[in-house]
């Protein structure tokens, strides 16, 4: 990019960022719900000052300088931020091409009448602004990668409480897919849990349990031998009828577990396996 | 030779593992039980591995041979104790114990040997 182009645009700076609002203002997709549009004007600008500093710096090939490094601290921090907010990769993609259409919009009224020149411009902005896309693109994933591994740690924690619902007896209820990691946990608090109450019987309640394929059915088996090994008893409940049909199809074995279709019902076997009996008592 | 103490409970033999069992100390384990429930004439089995934090394929074998050879003497082996590391091991490893029965601990598993000893002479299969 040539000198006094740069000097151009320095001069026209606060006039581009006004544009290049201008023409995010007139997008349909904008989300004045997560950010107003003074917050956006003030964003944007930072960003456009940022980057014509840079260009006065004269490097146009390799953003991952430290003539960049403000420029890519905005644009890390800004994707990373709407990653975390909610916008969609659409909208954010958008935000930073549109500033692309901003420069060339520019430059085209200021030359007019040097078109080889225009052309040269308008190639390396191009260039410039889709690096910087990208940029924005990985750091974006990166963002929301970031809230996907926080929900799944946190599904973790909160879905495997062992709950002591009487004297000797215990409930697991699994809520969401059971795989081979979650079963390992699913298994180890089961049978801690056993061994601390000294309970002798378990109840695994997978009405949470959103599909039963072999390898569920696998887990859900292997669990239950371990709670025998142990000397409990372990009973399957809340088994749907989507669920029984799933077992029987795949040719899945259960003949030799308790299985029960309600948390109810388990109790109930549970209380006479202990030979418990809940009485009604007299009104008066 | 280490061994491990047989103790005559009654008409039951109790076994207390406290060492991790290496493989010859399982097998003449095994071959003193077996005489033992002869010469006692045992109708049950109690086998308490709470101290035992450390399983392998074999050791789960022999757990299942006394059970058959006991059975088939006419005496219930119950395995008590069974530590939740262990447990996992022997399901991941296939050992299911098929034949030998369980409880929580050494009180449960006299109470299970008693029902089940009772269960035998109702239904007329000795005495």
């Amino acid at each position: 990019m040539k000198k006094e182009t740069i000097n151009v645009l320095s001069e026209h700076r606060k006039q581009i960022s006004e544009l290049w609002v201008k023409i995010l203002l007139e997008n349909e997709t904008l989300r004045e719900d997560f950010m107003t549009n003074e917050d956006l004007r003030v964003q944007s600008e930072e960003l456009v000052y940022a980057m014509i500093d840079a260009f006065k710096k004269g490097n146009f090939k390799n953003l991952e300088t430290e003539e960049y490094e403000e420029v890519l601290e905005l644009i890390t921090s800004l994707s990373m931020s709407r990653a975390k907010q909610g916008y969609s990769p659409r909208e954010t993609g958008l935000y930073v091409l549109s500033l692309k259409q901003a420069f060339i919009q520019f430059l085209q009224e200021n030359k007019k009448h040097d078109l080889a020149s225009l052309f040269e411009e308008v190639l390396s902005l191009n260039q410039m602004i889709d690096s910087l896309s990208i940029i924005t693109f990985d750091t974006y994933i990166k963002g929301r990668e970031e809230v996907i591994l926080r929900q799944t740690n946190e599904i973790e924690e909160i879905s495997t409480p062992v709950i002591r619902v009487w004297e000797g007896i215990v409930a697991l209820p699994i809520i969401g897919t059971l795989d081979s990691a979650r079963t390992q946990i699913v298994m180890e608090n089961l049978l801690n849990e056993i061994v601390q109450t000294g309970s002798s019987i378990a109840i695994l309640d997978i009405s949470g349990v959103p599909a039963v394929d072999s390898l569920v059915a696998q887990h859900l088996i292997k669990t239950v031998s371990a709670t025998r090994l142990m000397g409990a008893e372990c009973i399957i409940s809340g088994i749907r009828p989507e669920i029984a049909q799933t077992i029987v199809h795949l040719g899945i074995d259960l003949s030799d577990i308790y299985t029960k279709a309600s948390l109810a019902s388990a109790l109930r076997f549970a209380f006479q396996k202990l030979k418990m009996q809940v009485v009604k008592t007299a009104t008066n | 030779m280490d061994r491990i103490p047989i103790l005559k409970l009654g008409k039951y033999l109790l076994v207390t593992i406290q060492v991790d069992l290496y493989d010859r100390l399982a097998l003449t384990l095994e071959t003193d039980l077996i005489s033992m429930v002869k010469k006692n004439e045992a109708r049950g089995v109690l086998i308490d591995i709470s101290a035992v934090g450390i399983v392998d394929s074999f050791m789960g074998r022999i757990l299942g041979n006394i059970a058959q050879m006991s059975k088939i003497m006419d005496a219930e082996t119950v395995v008590v104790g069974m530590q939740p590391a262990v447990a996992i091991t022997l399901v991941e490893l296939g050992l299911t114990l098929k034949g030998v029965h369980t409880a929580l601990d050494v009180d449960k598993g006299m109470l299970l040997l008693n029902k089940r000893t009772d269960n035998n002479r109702e239904a007329g299969i000795d005495d």
